[in-house]
């Protein structure tokens, strides 16, 4: 690790104006800047830590009955907070690394970082939800550009996630073995008239719905509307742990259990 | 009743107070006055031509003490290789230079080239970023095939050509062994891969090497298994220190392995610089740089093939085999896949004729030595696999057919040159299946059928030749050093004794096992035994840690040293009891005189030896302190069955073990705890390797496994619970314990049984699925079941 400078604001305002140093770079949780940084790949000179924000901290319910989670939420507090009001973003929080990561990893840094093997993008396509940030607020479906890759600007801090609560969820993560990252991942939300599924894990692309899986759920939401689908293997991911083709065969695979678990 | 103390019983490890609680004394844990910290500045390239190494702006650096290239080194020894293997025509293996730090090319990624000694570690490795590096890059090496054609880029521009050696075994067999297959009724084939492997202990290596102006003594600390085998090589052969001048310390040491056997260009810097610097050099490896440095295991291309008679008989064994050697030859990497594997390609079995080819390639990718097994596992992996697809293309039962050709009468000699002292193989295949319920297999398989799951049953037998070695033999095939071990046995005027071993534990669990060995003797209380070892200052010259060697030879060393303690100890207690020599009894730390009501305690006797008032001087000296040197007369023959049930899940290949047992004969068993985890931790390699791990380069000589995100260590939640038993024990025969090793058995016994079993859960499934490479990964394990 190169030597930086540390800064902790303790408001959003005052972390924007931080941001403006020459070299500065957004520090969440640290589960991926601080290994990149100690492994010498990466060298901020400023480093602006987004943890003594307390107004990006924490989850609640708006009047919209949507699950708003401040940016700055580590994936254990997500976990703990939304057991009863979303099972599945629940579980999926409280599956994310190990007991480490979860309680220093947030769902900010996680978006933002937007790792192609990442739960949490999976939960945020799938569930539409909205990326608050300092700025504006930009739909799921506009958010993810593709691997390692938002439309967030550079200097733009997610300072909130609010999540519409689906009828029926579940996620689906099938464990790269080395890692434990998602070697291929699926969420399906249902919600009343329309059904969401989101992969992450599989894409050359990072996350991605699925839209014919939807539209065969969304006519029928049960594990065999999917047979009949194909997956391609164009695009997929291929390394160590898997051809495309078998992560396009995971796709079905835990598209259809996680209907199943719905 | 299981025994509370002494041999038998499973005394609590007393080391691991000091482990769990995080009060060792590992290596990391020495800092000396005025050290100084060293970064290797290592190869990114496979292979390529060493232009220029241009330090001059690196060391104007902030805290840069002094920079070291291969330069520096010209003058000094390499790193030596410990074995020489003989080619199939007789000729010694092609031997190439090992330099400390890299001269004229770089031959693997991590190569090191420069080393950067500075005030702090951070300082050296923002210097040694600031090298600038000429390399002209070279077409890398890396399948081991092409590496061995007619005309492939040579890693060593000095050698003929990449092949190390072509050894045939035994090759005065080969015609008749040929002649058999002709005849043969059945013959089964099978080319299989024993993928590399990366042997993660979980302390790092660290080195720290330390330089007296005043008495021009060097002393190393290291992580090492064999501090006296570190001190010979390096001192003798690199450094040219005498011994005398030259001490190696190899404190707390967390696993090894193996991969702590050798001896690395990082100790012979730390120890060179610290006497050209005259101030103590260390190095603390990272996990990345321990990927990119450490000694591999296995990687090793085979065809294997069984012939067996129109009854089912095995008739001959016919093996080909390419092993990687890596860029350099590694201390002891020549004898694993010759003497270390090819002598145990006959198992458990009495197939009369064998013939196996060794070809040992040098390829752009780490040395490739030891890992737990080593070569052993190798051996069992095709040997079992070729039998069990042996047994599915006759349509006979895999336990049957071994059954048949079990080897029954002992001692046995093998056609590929060693002699099992004693087995019963049929023992421990009882033993499994009635650990394992194999009757109710089908009930089991059918409810696994019921949630879509595909059940498989796998067995096998392994053998091993351990308790390494008979100094004269190892010579004879080409060891550069005897395998004997030593002990010393230091009995203090109040009765407690220090045990001093050339053995070495790190993690085996020598502190508490030794003693009650000792304290059995004598006995006494296991409490009043200490061991020392680990540093060549204090203990006698030994070979150290390896081949589950410890107790078998270690052992047999502290046995012989007690014994003459207890022989001069009666001549004390005669001459105390006014007695003949011949008389005294020891029991429970009593000294009696037969047929009298006489006694002495241990203790009377100890101060005395040291108190020598009434005692007898004109016969024997004061003192209670005797020193032991044990060369086995054989190997011993650790072997056993083991049985591996998995689920298969069809639609995404995830292997699932329900159950793992293990039936080993480990002979005497002095702490049957300690024997337990140490199968358990050889199982969970084993079930690693078979399942999960895996070290992968690139067609460029880049590790694409090169960090915990795509090398895969088996987990807790990997591994079923255990069921081990070592009840068959038939006592080796031929050192004073019966004891035969248990360290490795787990490691080489168990990735057949699960390969096995994964192929019975396919083709019970409909899958004509005969072999997968390892790591049965869920994406092979699927790509098999779907072409």
């Amino acid at each position: 690790m190169y030597e930086f400078e540390f800064k902790r604001p303790g408001t959003i305002a005052d972390a924007v104006a931080a941001l403006g140093a020459e070299e500065a770079q957004l520090l969440g949780g640290g589960q991926t800047l601080l290994p990149t940084m100690k492994q010498r790949l990466a060298a901020p000179a400023v480093l602006v830590s987004l943890g003594g924000i307390a107004e990006m901290q924490g989850v609640c319910t708006d009047d919209a009955g949507r699950i708003c989670v401040g940016g700055g939420t580590t994936h254990a507090a997500v976990s703990a907070a939304t057991a009863e009001s979303y099972p599945a973003l629940s579980h999926l929080a409280g599956h994310i690394g190990d007991p480490a990561v979860r309680n220093r990893g947030t769902i900010g840094g996680s978006l933002a970082n937007n790792d192609p093997a990442a739960c949490y993008p999976a939960a945020v396509l799938a569930s539409g939800a909205n990326v608050v940030t300092n700025t504006r607020e930009i739909a799921a479906d506009d958010f993810f550009e593709g691997m390692f890759t938002t439309a967030l600007n550079d200097g733009e801090i997610i300072t909130e996630v609010k999540f519409p609560v689906p009828a029926a969820a579940s996620y689906q993560k099938f464990l790269q073995p080395a890692s434990r990252f998602a070697l291929t991942g699926v969420f399906v939300a249902k919600f009343a008239g329309a059904v969401r599924v989101a992969v992450t894990g599989a894409s050359e692309d990072g996350v991605f719905r699925w839209s014919e899986a939807e539209a065969a759920l969304s006519g029928n939401f049960s594990p065999e509307a999917v047979d009949g689908l194909s997956v391609s293997a164009d695009g997929m991911i291929a390394d160590l742990h898997g051809s495309a083709a078998y992560r396009a065969n995971l796709v079905k695979v835990l598209t259809k259990r996680a209907v199943a678990a719905c | 009743m299981p025994k509370d103390s002494g041999i038998g019983a499973s005394s609590k490890r007393r080391e691991d107070v000091r482990f769990l609680t995080g009060t060792g004394n590992y290596t990391d844990d020495i800092n000396l006055n005025g050290q100084a910290y060293v970064h290797f500045l290592r190869s990114d390239v496979a292979h390529g031509r060493l232009n220029k190494v241009d330090t001059s702006v690196a060391a104007e650096m902030p805290g840069v003490v002094r920079i070291f290239t291969g330069a520096d080194f010209e003058g000094v020894g390499g790193l030596p290789c410990g074995w020489q293997v003989t080619d199939k025509h007789g000729n010694p293996m092609q031997e190439p230079a090992h330099p400390v730090l890299a001269q004229g090319k770089v031959r693997h990624v991590g190569d090191p080239i420069a080393a950067v000694v500075a005030e702090t570690a951070a300082q050296a490795r923002n210097a040694a970023e600031a090298i600038e590096l000429d390399i002209e890059e070279l077409p890398a090496v890396i399948d081991m095939k092409e590496a061995v054609k007619e005309g492939a880029t040579k890693v060593h521009d000095d050698l003929e050509s990449n092949l190390c050696y072509d050894w045939g075994f035994v090759e005065e067999n080969k015609a008749a062994v040929d002649e058999a297959f002709e005849k043969a009724a059945h013959v089964t084939t099978l080319e299989l891969v024993n993928q590399r492997l990366v042997a993660n202990p979980m302390e790092p290596r660290v080195a720290v090497g330390d330089y007296n102006r005043a008495t021009g003594d060097s002393t190393l600390y290291t992580t090492s298994q064999n501090p006296h085998v570190i001190r010979l090589l390096m001192g003798a052969f690199v450094l040219g220190i005498p011994e005398h001048k030259l001490r190696v310390v190899a404190p707390d040491v967390g696993g090894g392995f193996g991969s702590k056997i050798f001896h690395y260009a990082e100790e012979a810097f730390c120890t060179f610089a610290a006497k050209a610097l005259a101030r103590p050099v260390k190095w603390t490896s990272s996990r990345s740089e321990a990927f990119i440095s450490d000694a591999h295991g296995r990687d090793h291309v085979t065809k294997i093939e069984l012939a067996l008679d129109a009854d089912n008989n095995f008739t001959a064994l016919r093996t080909d085999t390419y092993a990687n050697m890596g860029a350099y030859l590694s201390t002891f990497a020549p004898s694993v896949p010759t003497w270390l594997h090819g002598t145990l390609m006959a198992g458990n079995y009495k197939t009369p004729l064998i013939y196996v080819n060794v070809k040992a390639v040098f390829t752009n990718t780490v040395a490739v030595d030891a890992y737990r097994g080593a070569g052993r596992p190798e051996a069992t992996f095709q040997l079992e696999r070729v039998i069990d697809k042996a047994a599915r293309e006759l349509g006979v039962d895999p336990v049957a057919l071994r059954r048949q050709n079990f080897i029954t009468e002992f001692p046995y000699a093998t056609p590929v040159a060693v002699e099992y002292d004693t087995g019963d193989y049929n023992a421990t295949m009882d033993k499994l299946l009635e650990m394992v319920d194999r009757d109710g297999f089908e009930a089991r398989a059918a409810e696994s059928a019921k949630s879509g799951k595909l059940r498989g049953f796998g067995v096998n037998t392994y053998i091993e030749a351990c308790g390494i070695a008979p100094s004269a033999l190892v010579g004879q095939l080409g060891a550069r050093a005897g395998l004997y071990e030593s002990a010393t046995v230091r009995v203090n005027a109040t009765g407690g004794l220090v045990v001093m071993t050339g053995s070495h534990s790190h993690g085996q669990g020598h502190e508490t096992a030794f003693p009650q060995v000792v304290a059995d003797m004598i006995g006494i209380s296991e409490d009043m035994v200490e061991v020392v070892h680990g540093d060549t200052a204090n203990t006698p010259m030994g070979m150290g840690t390896y081949g589950s060697r410890s107790l078998a030879v270690g052992g047999s060393a502290i046995v012989r040293a007690t014994e003459k303690i207890i022989n001069k100890a009666k001549k004390i207690a005669a001459h105390l009891m006014e007695a003949s020599e011949g008389d005294i009894e020891l029991k429970d730390g009593q000294f009696t005189v037969a047929g009298t009501d006489k006694s002495v305690a241990w203790g009377d006797v100890t101060l005395a030896a040291y108190v020598p008032h009434n005692y007898p001087l004109e016969e024997i000296e004061p003192g209670l302190e005797e020193t032991a040197f044990y060369d086995p007369a054989n190997f011993t023959y650790p072997a056993g069955a083991y049985a591996c049930e998995v689920e298969v899940d069809p639609d995404t290949g995830k292997v699932t073990i329900c159950s793992f047992a293990a039936a080993d004969d480990f002979g005497n068993v002095v702490n049957p705890m300690i024997v337990e985890g140490q199968v358990h931790g050889g199982l969970a390699q084993g079930i690693g390797q078979a399942l999960l791990e895996g070290a992968v380069y690139d067609d460029n000589g880049q590790l694409l496994s090169a960090s915990y995100m795509d090398y895969a260590m088996p987990r807790a939640d990997d591994l079923p619970s255990f069921q081990v038993d070592h009840s068959c024990a038939t006592p080796c025969t031929h050192n004073p314990l019966g004891v035969k090793g248990c360290g490795e058995a787990g490691a080489i016994g168990s990735p057949p049984a699960v390969v096995n079993a994964v192929v019975d859960a396919l083709q019970r499934g409909g899958h004509n699925v005969t072999h997968i490479d390892m790591p049965l990964s869920p994406g092979r394990v699927w790509q098999a079941m779907n072409g």
